[in-house]
């Protein structure tokens, strides 16, 4: 039930942004700074989650898949981390990485008071809402949003082995079951 | 040199060629972008596929089947000698949704 719950949050939180980042209406787009910041934010998430996952999960195929996220999402983020480095621009702190990052704070909390199985579910399910909470935003916003071409081809990139990422933890929660 | 030794030399070649009628080729499939290029190969038993992984990802090249299952760490490639014929459809285990068919004649 939280699983649903949580990427639906993730959903609203991820969509509502530009209300949030502007305050105004929704033809608002966040800037290339703010998009970076968070794309950047998301990636961080889910190495933390995976850290989290790497000291608690029991499943092996769990392990390693946080072991793969881990690794993935810490050269997408390197990636990301040269690229504005290259353009110059400094990622924004905006109001979406703060409810994304507080989100996650609360997730790992949550998850931290699990273990064993009950763990290795919770985990693996939170995975596949949130790459897919990731993706709906990557495809409706943050993509059309980005300005500048070598940033929308990273997020199109990102994009691509997010969704790899989303099937390939559907297929762990399949076996798990 | 004997007449007869160039005669032989050459019904060795002949035979030679037709015990081994053709070279077994190196047929290469990239990776970039999470994308495999081409997603389908034709080969035959006997060809080596070099699969070469241009992204800072690793991948792998899985055969659904089970005939393979290659690593391929970032900016590495790394090669498989066909042995079977059939259409062996593979696949990245870390992105499931990298997907390709190889096409093997015998």
């Amino acid at each position: 039930m939280f699983t649903r719950r949580s990427a639906a949050l993730a959903a609203a939180i991820l969509l509502s942004s530009p209300a949030l980042l502007g305050g105004a209406s929704a033809a608002d787009k966040p800037t290339d700074p703010q998009i970076a910041h968070i794309a950047y934010t998301a990636g961080v998430i889910d190495i933390n989650a995976a850290k989290q996952a790497q000291k608690k999960a029991k499943n092996k195929d769990v392990k390693a898949f946080a072991e793969d996220m881990l690794r993935d999402h810490e050269a997408v983020n390197k990636q990301a981390l040269a690229l504005v480095k290259k353009l110059n621009v400094t990622p924004e702190d905006n109001d979406t990485s703060k409810a994304l990052s507080k989100q996650a704070s609360d997730k790992l909390a949550e998850f931290d008071k699990l273990s064993g199985a009950a763990f290795d579910k919770a985990y693996v399910a939170n995975e596949v809402a949130y790459h897919k909470a990731v993706n709906g935003a990557l495809e409706t916003q943050l993509i059309p949003s980005a300005g500048n071409a070598e940033l929308k081809s990273l997020l199109q990139t990102g994009l691509k082995i997010f969704q790899g990422h989303q099937q390939h933890a559907e297929h762990v929660a399949a076996e798990l079951k | 040199m004997k007449p007869g030794h160039l005669a032989s030399i050459a019904l060795a070649v002949v035979l030679l060629s037709i015990v081994v009628p053709a070279r077994a080729a190196t047929i290469q499939i990239t990776m970039e972008n999470l994308v495999v290029s081409p997603a389908e190969t034709s080969a035959k038993v006997g060809d080596t596929i070099e699969w070469i992984n241009k992204d800072v990802f690793a991948h792998t090249a899985t055969a659904k089947n089970g005939d393979f299952d290659v690593m391929l760490p970032p900016k590495k490639s790394a090669t498989f000698v066909l042995n079977k014929a059939g259409t062996v459809d593979y696949y990245c285990r870390y992105h499931p949704n990298m997907k390709a068919t190889l096409k093997v004649a015998p």
